[in-house]
């Protein structure tokens, strides 16, 4: 019965803010897309060293065919994913100042975001024939 | 002469609010004394797992840029005088260089995810298996980067 409320202050209960409930999220999205980057990045790189050397139309048709679209737009969904928290504690580690913290987080999400539908974009583009 | 003594106890209010830390409107740096800093970066001797440590961190921020490559070539895909664009750096000097250098960063980083995620079942983390598998990445990524350039190289040789 005498459980742990009766460790948290007065102040503590009042205010009513614990644990965001959200501390591993990070963690863990980044341990998963670990792991689907492996198989991923090994596929990725074996498709661009098959197309290396192959002209344009070659490239564009084997890159639209739907394996290895959907290969590539899962490379490039994980790696931005895994790229945005990464930078993001790079950032946290050596930005102190509060606003050009904030301000270098606002453009990670916005860089990765880009470059990863950029890409992405590519790559649907190439499928559809568009 | 009652009217002076309010403004006097009034002063002294304002002059005691003052002192209490919630009114100090300095930033926190400001405010703290001055403490001995633990020791960084300069202090240790380098060692091999500190090197790799680093090196993962510089290749994962290599490889968040490099990503601008991969996009540009998926685009350029599309034309072929865009794709001539592409093809005409990634075969300039520099643009081997840095594609050289994407490869290394890209597999050093892969092979250094993998040593993490071993210590994350909490294997690998004694003494000379830490030492073992640093070594492992650097050579390893060394070794498959020259490889597969290697392989290109050859592949690109023999079809032109």
């Amino acid at each position: 019965m005498s459980g742990p409320q009766h460790i948290r202050t007065p102040l503590a209960r009042v205010l009513g803010r614990g644990a965001a409930k959200s501390g591993t999220e990070h963690f863990w999205r980044q341990r998963l897309t670990a792991v689907a980057n492996i198989p991923l990045t090994i596929a990725a790189i074996i498709i661009i060293i098959t197309l290396l050397g192959r002209n344009q139309a070659a490239v564009a048709q084997i890159l639209g065919s739907p394996a290895i679209a959907i290969i590539m737009l899962l490379f490039i969904i994980s790696t931005t994913t895994h790229m945005r928290i990464g930078m993001q504690v790079i950032i946290e580690d050596y930005v102190h100042d509060e606003s050009a913290k904030l301000t270098l987080l606002m453009a990670n999400t916005f860089f990765t975001f880009a470059v990863g539908l950029a890409a992405v974009f590519g790559i649907l583009k190439l499928s559809f024939g568009l | 002469m009652r009217a002076l003594a309010g403004d006097t106890a009034r002063a002294k209010f304002e002059a005691d609010i003052r002192k209490l830390p919630m009114a100090d409107t300095r930033s926190l740096e400001a405010r703290r004394p001055e403490r001995p800093l633990s020791p960084h970066l300069q202090i240790y001797r380098p060692m091999l797992t500190m090197m790799m440590s680093i090196a993962h961190r510089i290749t994962g921020f290599g490889n968040y840029f490099g990503m601008l490559l991969l996009a540009w070539w998926l685009i350029a895909a599309a034309s072929p005088n865009g794709y001539a664009r592409f093809e005409w750096f990634a075969g300039s000097w520099i643009g081997r260089l840095i594609l050289f250098g994407y490869t290394w960063s890209v597999i050093h980083h892969m092979l250094g995810g993998i040593r993490h995620l071993i210590w994350d079942t909490g294997r690998g983390l004694g003494p000379s298996e830490r030492e073992w598998l640093a070594a492992a990445n650097l050579i390893g990524s060394i070794a498959i980067t020259v490889v597969l350039w290697i392989f290109v190289l050859l592949m690109m040789g023999g079809s032109q």
